[in-house]
């Protein structure tokens, strides 16, 4: 039989998509997280054109100028911030810091996800022996403090190769440190969620059709599985830059000529107790207030892009 | 007699339970034993299938149905037994090897919601298979056999940039049909293709089955546990209970007269709507997992006629007058 | 007087967006000891009905206004607590999956007697007997050796068995069954069909059946509803339904059985299918789907009328009754 024109479906389009716009809308915090995400990647991206002062610049450290309290206590209308103990404008430092911070926090997430997600996709669709050596791999690697791992590998790196090589690399190294130790928690989420569409039939549709496992794996089977990625990319951006942090407050990150976040507020610390207690305190709000944002995004994601909650 | 197109002898499928390594070892008389636990779902399945029927395999759960079409379509390797494609062995074959018969045979699913996949539109769960089938097929060949793929099962062209969510149960089993048919095969097994959906539709998507076996001359294998639809619907019809053929016979003789006792009691217990059918026939027990490889016939624990040779000696298939064969003693003993 | 009555019941989902009608204007009676089917496909809103009747249908959706009356006590007007009285003790509900209301954690004897002692103050060793009983009561065999087994331990069929013991032990006027033997085997459905028939009959009880198969429904029903998007279109009794269905759906959901079309035909489908909440169609719900749907069909809302077999929500009925009421005043 053929279908005439008129028998034939015309399904009324409807969007996921739209579906998780529409919740987005709806909810306040979620915006404003997002609208302060988004000024910080700008920030960070227009640092050289926006910060008062080009950090590069010698003269730009000037031990004249140093521990000026921010512009509304001393009144300096130079410094809006006011500056660090070399002299340094806190407000362009700080800007800069936070570009390394995220392009570190990044960075580091990229390669953790890249790593998790093909070793969970090889796990969870391959099974068996390569599922069960791969996973315990991911247990080793989970039993050891990555915070310790980093440490351990840091300190040999500098005793090694000496500071200065260590400087010059700091910022590949840690994001490669941060990176590579933390790729068991995307792999055991992406295996678990693979093992779940694995039983589904479109899976079995495909490998009816001749499709190769690579392609099942990549093309059909990934696409399903980026929702609970995306929530666990936010929260371990934040938990990076946490992790960047506190090495560089122990003095195992950025070198202070090129501070992160981390580092300034290391550096700041000393000052505490002394007085000029906006030193360490502004880079921590800043830091806090980027983690927390993070945070509330991740949190909504995971709210709605759960399947339970949304159901077609 | 033609070859038949798909034959299956001694089809036999069991499956570990207790796959880890680990949880295999147990302490037995004092000493640490390995011992695999499994679940013969198939225990011996010998079919045939000519080419241009539906062969219809009824059962109830966990009789084995739906792994024999998965064990057909190269989704698990058999435990033992062959399968044959027009005298081709299709049983052992790696990927490569099968490729040729992946385009010859293709497979329905039973949830339209599942068997699509989420992130795919229309367009892309079909122009997969043709493009991978056909490489030697231009972009525009390929949306012209889109297009007319999915007019043919009733689905508007123009809806082919949509996604699975944006269909209903019954279209997306058009969809899934369409999907099947882009390489063109002349074998389709249909896993309960019906079973999710609501009556009205199941008309729309049986008629629509119906069709393309006239339009394509296909053979199909329909697994289903509705016997209203197999009536309608097969050309012969194998009862399964517990991985074994019991009965198999042409759909008219097996609905007239069934044979095999529990085929009685299946036939039975269809809710129909003429209300003055005799009270079914009531089977003793549930179907019992088969995780020994089972002795005698498999029907003995539940079967009202069972007498010492059931327990003891499995029942071949035996050819009756009518046309049908029957796997069952008190039948070729005459007590039944 | 009617043990259940029912009267223009409307129940709504909330949506960001808008209001949306799951059931509009739902009329129904049940007698003490009638068994009636609620009958159509998935979207019509059957299980709404079912869930709404002891009020206990989820957010988002509400019972938006209409009464339902257990005798003479409004039951959309009860708190929680004077609800969950009557829920079990007087309206006991079986659902398609027995899991939804089995713990899978407790001993199924013990969630037995944990129902007896909630409600009747007996000692365990009372309750245990009564349990027992009610089991062997269901044909389950063994009880005993049952009593102590975990909900996963049983089959499907077993599970449900134990459902409706659960269901017996407060001795409930009403069951409302949905879809109590979907998830079944045909040979373990027809058992089960004949438990609940029988244990109705024996007692009593006042069944609602809620189920998509019409041979389901023709094996148990007395008077049967049939539902489309959200109204109730077509009530009669069950036989009179199925041998001369009035309204068009009921009359294209019986004729697309395979088994009113001979072995190898094209079988009588209704073409599209039900529409769900937010498309409700203006007028007859159904008339994109009716082979007669006429102007007035899509744009005026059917009323309910008894056709002298069934009383019908279809204008192509009312038509045909009033030629006929004419004709009979020209004849005399």
């Amino acid at each position: 039989m053929k279908y005439s024109k008129k028998d034939l479906i015309h399904p009324i389009p409807s969007s996921r998509w739209h579906h998780v716009w529409s919740g987005f809308v709806g909810d306040k915090l979620a915006i404003l997280a997002l609208i302060v995400f988004l000024f910080y990647c700008l920030v960070a991206l227009l640092a050289p054109l926006v910060a008062p002062f080009d950090i590069a610049d010698p003269a730009f450290m000037d031990l004249m100028n140093a521990e000026i309290a921010p512009s509304w206590i001393s009144g300096d209308e130079r410094f809006l911030l006011g500056t660090d103990a070399q002299g340094r404008d806190l407000l362009s430092v700080i800007l800069y810091g936070t570009r390394l911070s995220l392009t570190i926090g990044i960075c580091a997430v990229l390669i953790q996800a890249t790593l998790g997600i093909c070793i969970g996709l090889i796990a969870g669709y391959l099974g068996g022996r390569i599922d069960n050596f791969l996973m315990r791999c991911a247990d080793i690697q989970l039993s050891f403090s990555n915070m310790m791992v980093a440490i351990v590998f840091l300190a040999i790196f500098q005793s090694l190769f000496g500071i200065a090589l260590y400087q010059q690399l700091a910022m590949v190294i840690l994001i490669l440190v941060i990176g590579l130790t933390e790729w068991p928690l995307f792999a055991r989420t992406i295996r678990a969620s693979v093992l779940a569409e694995k039983q589904k039939e479109y899976v079995d549709a495909a490998r009816v059709m001749g499709i190769s496992s690579k392609r099942i794996m990549f093309r059909h089977i990934l696409p399903n599985t980026l929702s609970p990625i995306l929530v666990i990319f936010t929260v371990q951006i934040a938990n990076a830059i946490v992790a960047e942090a506190a090495l560089s407050f122990l003095g195992l990150g950025m070198p202070a000529t090129e501070p992160s976040l981390g580092s300034l507020i290391s550096a700041g610390f000393a000052y505490m107790f002394a007085g000029s207690w906006w030193i360490c305190v502004i880079p921590s709000l800043t830091l806090i207030l980027l983690i927390l944002v993070m945070n509330l995004l991740g949190d909504w994601l995971r709210d709605h892009l759960n399947p339970r909650t949304y159901k077609d | 007699m033609a070859t038949p197109l798909i034959q299956i002898s001694g089809l036999e499928k069991a499956f570990s339970t207790n796959e880890s390594w680990f949880s295999q070892w147990r302490f037995h008389q004092g000493k640490l034993k390995r011992h695999k636990d499994s679940v013969h779902a198939l225990n011996g399945v010998n079919l045939t299938i000519n080419q241009g029927e539906t062969l219809c395999v009824v059962g109830e759960t966990g009789c084995g149905k739906s792994t024999l079409a998965r064990v057909i379509m190269g989704l698990t390797t058999p435990s033992a037994g062959e399968i044959h494609y027009l005298d081709q062995r299709i049983d052992q074959l790696n990927n490569r090897q099968r490729m040729f018969f992946r385009r010859r045979m293709q497979m329905v699913f039973q949830n339209p919601y599942a068997s699509l996949n989420p992130r795919m539109t229309v367009y892309q769960t079909l122009s997969e298979p043709i493009s991978f089938h056909n490489p030697q097929f231009s972009q525009a060949q390929v949306d012209e056999q889109i297009d007319e793929l999915l007019e043919s099962v009733g689905i508007s062209a123009s809806s082919s940039d949509r996604y699975p969510h944006e269909f209903s149960g019954g279209q997306r089993q058009r969809i899934s049909l369409a999907r099947a048919l882009s390489v063109e095969p002349d074998f389709i097994v249909a896993d309960e293709p019906l079973s999710a959906l609501d009556v009205s539709v199941q008309a729309q998507v049986l008629n629509l089955m119906m069709d393309k076996q006239e339009e394509r001359n296909l053979s199909y294998l329909f697994i289903t546990h509705d016997l209203a639809v197999v009536e309608h619907f097969a050309t012969r019809v194998a009862v399964m209970y517990l991985g074994r053929v019991c009965e198999l016979a042409p759909t008219r003789t097996l609905f007239s007269a069934p044979k095999h006792p529990y085929t009685r009691a299946l036939l039975s217990a269809i809710p129909r709507l003429d209300s003055n059918i005799a009270q079914p026939i009531r089977l003793i027990g549930e179907v019992p997992t088969p995780t020994e490889k089972p002795i005698g016939c498999v029907f003995q624990a539940r079967c009202p006629y069972a007498n010492q040779r059931c327990y003891e000696q499995s029942p071949a298939m035996v050819l009756q007058n009518d046309g049908s064969s029957v796997a069952c003693h008190a039948i070729e003993e005459g007590r039944l | 007087m009617n043990l259940l009555s029912v009267s223009n019941l409307h129940v709504n989902f909330h949506t960001k967006e808008r209001e949306l009608a799951a059931l509009i204007d739902v009329s129904f009676t049940l007698n003490r000891g009638e068994r009636i089917a609620i009958v159509g496909e998935s979207g019509a809103g059957k299980s709404v009905l079912g869930f709404s009747i002891v009020n206990l249908i989820g957010k988002p959706g509400y019972i938006e206004s209409g009464s339902i009356k257990l005798e003479n006590k409004e039951l959309t007007k009860m708190n929680l607590r004077q609800l969950q009285e009557i829920r079990g003790k007087r309206i006991a509900m079986i659902f398609q999956d027995p899991m939804m209301t089995l713990n899978p954690v407790i001993t199924i004897g013990d969630q037995l007697v944990e129902t007896i002692r909630s409600h009747t103050k007996i000692s365990y060793k009372d309750a245990r007997n009564i349990a027992i009983e009610k089991l062997h009561h269901v044909q389950i065999a063994s009880p005993e050796r049952r009593f102590n087994q975990y909900p996963h331990e049983l089959s499907g069929g077993m599970r449900q068995r134990v459902i409706i013991a659960s269901v017996l032990l407060l001795n409930p006027d009403i069951i409302i069954a949905d879809e109590p033997t979907t998830a079944l085997d045909v040979t373990i459905q027809a058992e089960i069909l004949q438990l609940l028939l029988a244990i109705c009959r024996d007692n009593g009880v006042a069944l609602v059946l809620i189920s998509h198969d019409l041979g389901v429904v023709s094996k148990v029903a007395e008077r049967t509803l049939v539902m489309y998007a959200g109204h109730i279109v077509e009530e009669g009794p069950t036989l009179e339904i199925i041998n001369d269905p009035q309204h068009p759906y009921t009359q294209g959901l019986l004729n697309a059985l395979p088994q009113m079309t001979l072995p190898g035909q094209r079988l009588n489908q209704i073409q599209g299918s039900m529409p769900s909440l937010a498309e409700r169609p203006s007028g007859c719900a159904f008339h994109p789907r009716c082979p007669y749907a006429t102007q007035k069909c899509r744009e005026q809302q059917p009323r309910f009328i008894y056709s002298g077999v069934s009383s019908v929500a279809c204008f192509l009925v009312e038509d045909m009754l009033n030629e006929f009421a004419e004709q009979d005043q020209e004849a005399n």
